[in-house]
Order: C-alpha cells, then structure tokens, then sequence
C-alpha cells in the first residue's frame, strides 16, 4: 500500500515506516513561537536543564500583541527579545521587520515543500499551501523541539480532496474553507490530514492555497497539504531558503474519506456565529455590519490586498462601518504602497494599519462592543473572539469583506453597482 | 492504579480554547493565576465554583481552537483533576498530556453534579449518582509512558524521549 504527503514526510523525518495510526518521534525542520506562546515555551526550555539547543531550527516572531499594547504586553514581548539575545537566536522578527508569524514564515522562505515544521500557534498548517507539513502544537513541546530538534506525531489519516473546474468571479480559497468546514464540521478532520488532488489546483493561486490550508485547524485538521506544481515553484522562488524536495502522494495511498468540489459550483461564503462551520451563501445572509475587518494569516496577503482595492476603488467606506485594513507583513505593506493600493483605500475612507494579530484575536485594535457586529477576513468567530462577548463575527474572503465595507451589510461585490 | 472520585461540571459540544481562557488574559504577569479567568465569556461565576479535584465532563471536540497552552494550564491550577469528553481537539489534547493533565476519552452519561469515579487501569468511568459505568481505551503506550512521567520536560529529563 502507497502513501499519503502526510505519510511519507513523517517516514522521511523519522527514518521509519510512517504508516496513519502510529507514533513517531520525528526530526523537525523549524520550530515557530510568537509572543503569546513564546514566554511559557522559554520556561519550560529552562526547566530542561539543558544547553543543547536547535538556534538555528528556532523562529522568533511576535505578532499577537505588538507594538506593544499596553505594559503587560511590553514585559512579554521584552521577554521573548531578550531570550532571543541571551542565546543568540538569529531568527528573530522585530516590529517593523517581521509580521504576523505565517506570512513571514512562507516569506522568509522557512516554510517550503517537504518541509515538517511545528509551531506554537494553532494556523502553523497554512505551509500546507506550499506542500510542506505543517502543525501547530503546545509551547512546552515546542520547548521540547528547542532542545531535542524532534517531536511526537500520531501519524494522522487523511481526507482526499478532490477539485475540478475553476472559481467563478468573486470567489476564492476562503470560500471553499468555509464550504468544506460546513460540509464535514469542526471536528470533520480532527487528529486528520487533509490532502488536496484533482484537475482544480492549478486553477487556485498558491494565495488561496495558503488561504484554506490554513482553515484547516477549523475543521480539527492537523494538515492541510496541497500538491508541488509550478505555481508553488514561481511563488517561492526568491524567498525559500535552501534546498528543498516536493513531496506527492503515492498513487495507491489510503483515504479515509474522499470529499469531491467542482470550484465553478462554490458560491460567496460566509460563516456566521459562533463556530467557522456555520456557512451560509452570502446570498442568503442578511446582516448590517459595524466593522470591516481585512487581514491577518488566512487573507492579509498582498493578493487580498488587490482584490478588496479593486473593489473599493472610487467607491467610500458606508458611514457606519468601520474598515480596517491590517497588511499581514511589512514586506505586503511595503508592496501596498509601491502599487498604490494605500492610496485607494484610504481614499475610500479606510483605516490602514501596520501588521499585527490585532484584534483578529480580540487583542486590540479593533475590539467590537456589545452588540457590534464585524465581518472579517479572518478564521474564527468564536463567542467573543473579537471583543465583547455580546458581539458578533461573520467571516468570509477579502471580496465580501470588501464590497460589506462599502455597502454597510454582509453583500457580494456585484451588488455594489451604484454604490 | 490511579483512581479520581469527584464531582462533575457539564458541559457540551465545541468547547474552544477561547472560551477557556480568553485571549486578552495571555499574559506572562497572569502566568501564575490563569485559573481567575477561565470561562469568564461563557460561565463568568465558574472561577469561584470550582472545587480542587473536580472533574469536567463534555461532549464532543473539547478544547478546539488556538493552541495556547494557557488553556490546560488554568485548568490544571483551577484544581481540575480531570476531563473527560467524548472527543478532544487534537492540539488540546497534546498540550494537556505534554504537562500532566489527565484527559480520558469517553462518553458518560451524567448530569452536572453528578460524582463520577475514574479508573485509569480499569478503562473505566463509573457514574455514582446514577450507578452507570463507561468503559474506554486505555491510551496508547507512547502517551502511557508520556502520563507516567508526568509530562515531556519529566520524560525528557528522564532519557525517554
């Protein structure tokens, strides 16, 4: 019997026979920890008693709470410098250099194809988009990680995914995440893999790739991996860091369950509260909104960008909206002003922020009051997850986050003419 | 053999790490008392309820969501002896067997308040108020040596690893 991505990577990093089911300690490529998750990580490396440790497999970034929100914050992220300095950790992303910790992972090319990475933050499955293995985990393993460069995995089963056609207009990977977490719920793919295969992939921008695999913790996914093809090679050429080997499955592998889209037929999702398996049709939603929100890991890539400022071009932010526009790194800042997108949303009257975690979190900047409701491009809407345990978050791709903005309610782009 | 006799809080399905301790409380300066806020969105008296050595019990999908690790960490200094659900999120459950907090995955049948006693050798729950056992799979032997040492930093430290 052939195997999955899954499968064979954790067979390659733990020099045995991976089969789904089994426990293996296997070697890890990069280890993650950001602000929140980071300090309880140094403790328990320090408890270890050990000098061994894997710097140059270790990556630093704060993003939850940074700049600093208020003092407690400050200590915290003051912790995670100075622990970086002290051991003389080089892979450390200061405010202004970094981001939120996904993007730059896959833009400083750590993330890349067989890769098995691990990060204390539960979205580390996003490189799934860039065929590696990617998952989130605790802070006491990823001290664990620190000291011993290896980690436990369940070898987890997986669901094949299987896609054809192609996206119609104003539809995206967050669409179809949303779609599949409706399908199977949030706990369809817990302790599982997903893998994606058929005709469809080629048809969907390694953006929206990055974009669903790292919805897939929102079905209880421990990866969601796509394909190496030539668009991931295009999108990584420049940044990916050493070699790599993609990684693709064996013909006769085993499932254990098969899921079937046609792209063409996916439909402007949108998930209401208070769990990402509450999928509606966009067209079917009828929902006055507070605030827009437009970022973090799953849609604050520069491709996001682009696609909500074509839609918000010439057009003005409804006058009881709030749109926030949360660039996920400083490098799609940058590239944000370089191509004008900042220009025109600002002229829709939107307000730009640096990167951050903010308030996709319900950390700050952004908080909703009771009774407020946002839609957002982000990937929960659990009771409170933004602020107020009273206020609501409707999520969906940057186009309906977009076109909500201007139209104070939860709308596909196409019924904003006249607007 | 590890026998839990406590009383049980009930709750249901989906409970996400968010709920468990929100992300505004994810502080190193709350490190030490994290056990004040959990459930403070969803059940804001539980912090003051809790008795040390009482047990959860849930339905399916405990602890989905974020990995903080603050979440099994509250619990654990709430006095929490135990959770048992009929499913645990994948990170959750990592977490909690990474620093010694006893999950057990099974369904039981009880209602909040109920005194429910945990047999870990045996496989098996026992209802007391209503007299009814639940039997489930002991854990596989990686994450049996892994409870047994009380956690990865104690079977690190111990060669195990």
């Amino acid at each position: 019997m052939g195997k999955t991505i899954a499968e064979k990577i954790l067979s390659d990093k733990s020099g045995t026979d991976a089969k789904a089911g089994r426990i293996v300690v296997a070697n890890i490529d990069y280890v993650m920890v950001n602000d929140v998750t980071g300090p309880i990580a140094f403790r328990e490396y320090g408890k270890l008693g050990t000098a061994e440790m894997h710097k140059d497999r270790m990556v630093l970034i704060p993003d939850h709470y940074v700049p600093n929100k208020d003092i407690a914050s400050a200590e915290q992220a003051k912790e995670m410098r100075d622990f970086a300095k002290k051991h003389g950790i080089e892979n450390y992303y200061e405010v202004g250099k970094g981001g939120v910790c996904h993007q730059v992972m896959v833009e400083e090319g750590f993330a890349a194809p067989g890769r098995l990475i691990v990060g204390a933050d539960s979205h580390t499955c996003t490189y799934g988009g860039i065929n590696a293995f990617s998952t989130g985990i605790g802070s006491t393993e990823a001290a664990a990680a620190f000291a011993t460069g290896k980690l436990w995995f369940k070898v987890p089963e997986t669901i094949k995914v299987e896609l054809t056609g192609s996206f119609g207009k104003d539809v995206g990977g967050k669409d179809l995440i949303i779609r599949i977490i409706t399908d199977i719920g949030v706990d369809g793919a817990n302790y599982k893999a997903f893998e994606f295969h058929g005709p469809g992939i080629a048809n969907i921008s390694v953006s929206d790739r990055l974009a669903v695999s790292n919805m897939a913790i929102e079905a209880g996914g421990k990866a969601g991996i796509f394909p190496f093809d030539d668009l991931t090679r295009e999108y990584i050429k420049d940044t990916v860091r050493g070699a790599y080997t993609p990684v693709s499955a064996d013909a006769d592998a085993e499932y254990c369950r098969v899921l079937r889209y046609d792209l063409s037929e996916i439909e402007s999702m949108v998930a209401f509260p208070h769990l990402p398996s509450n999928g509606r049709a966009v067209k079917d939603a009828d929902v006055r909104i507070d605030q827009a929100y437009l970022g973090s890991c799953t849609n604050g890539r520069i491709e996001d960008m682009r696609i909500a400022a074509a839609i918000v071009k010439g057009r003005h932010v409804d006058p009881d909206v709030r749109f926030l526009v949360v660039p996920a790194s400083q490098k799609v800042y940058r590239q944000m002003l370089d191509e004008g997108l900042m220009q025109i949303f600002l002229d829709a009257g939107a307000f730009i922020s640096g990167p951050t975690c903010g308030a996709c979190l319900g950390g700050y900047m952004g908080i909703l009051a009771a009774g407020e409701k946002a839609v957002s491009s982000t990937n929960r809407n659990f009771i409170g997850r933004m602020g107020d345990k009273a206020s609501e978050v409707y999520l969906a791709g940057p186009q309906v986050v977009a076109a909500s903005a201007i139209a104070g309610r939860i709308v596909t782009p196409d019924l904003l003419e006249g607007c | 053999m590890v026998v839990i006799e406590a009383k049980a809080w009930r709750f249901g399905d989906n409970v996400d790490t968010d709920q468990i301790i929100p992300a505004e409380r994810l502080l190193s300066t709350n490190l030490t008392h994290l056990n004040d806020f959990i459930f403070e969105k969803v059940r804001p008296d539980f912090a003051d309820l809790i008795a040390d050595g009482d047990m959860i019990l849930a339905d399916r999908n405990f602890g989905c969501g974020s990995s903080r690790e603050h979440a099994p960490l509250s619990l654990i200094q709430a006095g929490v002896s135990c959770i048992i659900a009929e499913s645990f999120a994948r990170i959750f459950y990592r977490n909690s067997m990474n620093i010694g907090l006893l999950l057990i995955e099974c369904k039981v049948e009880a209602e909040e308040g109920d005194t429910l006693s945990v047999d870990t050798d045996a496989g098996i729950v026992r209802n007391l108020t209503s007299g009814r056992e639940f039997v489930f799979d002991k854990h596989p032997e990686f994450i049996g040596r892994l409870v047994e040492s009380g956690g990865l930093v104690n079977m690190i430290k111990e060669g195990r690893f």
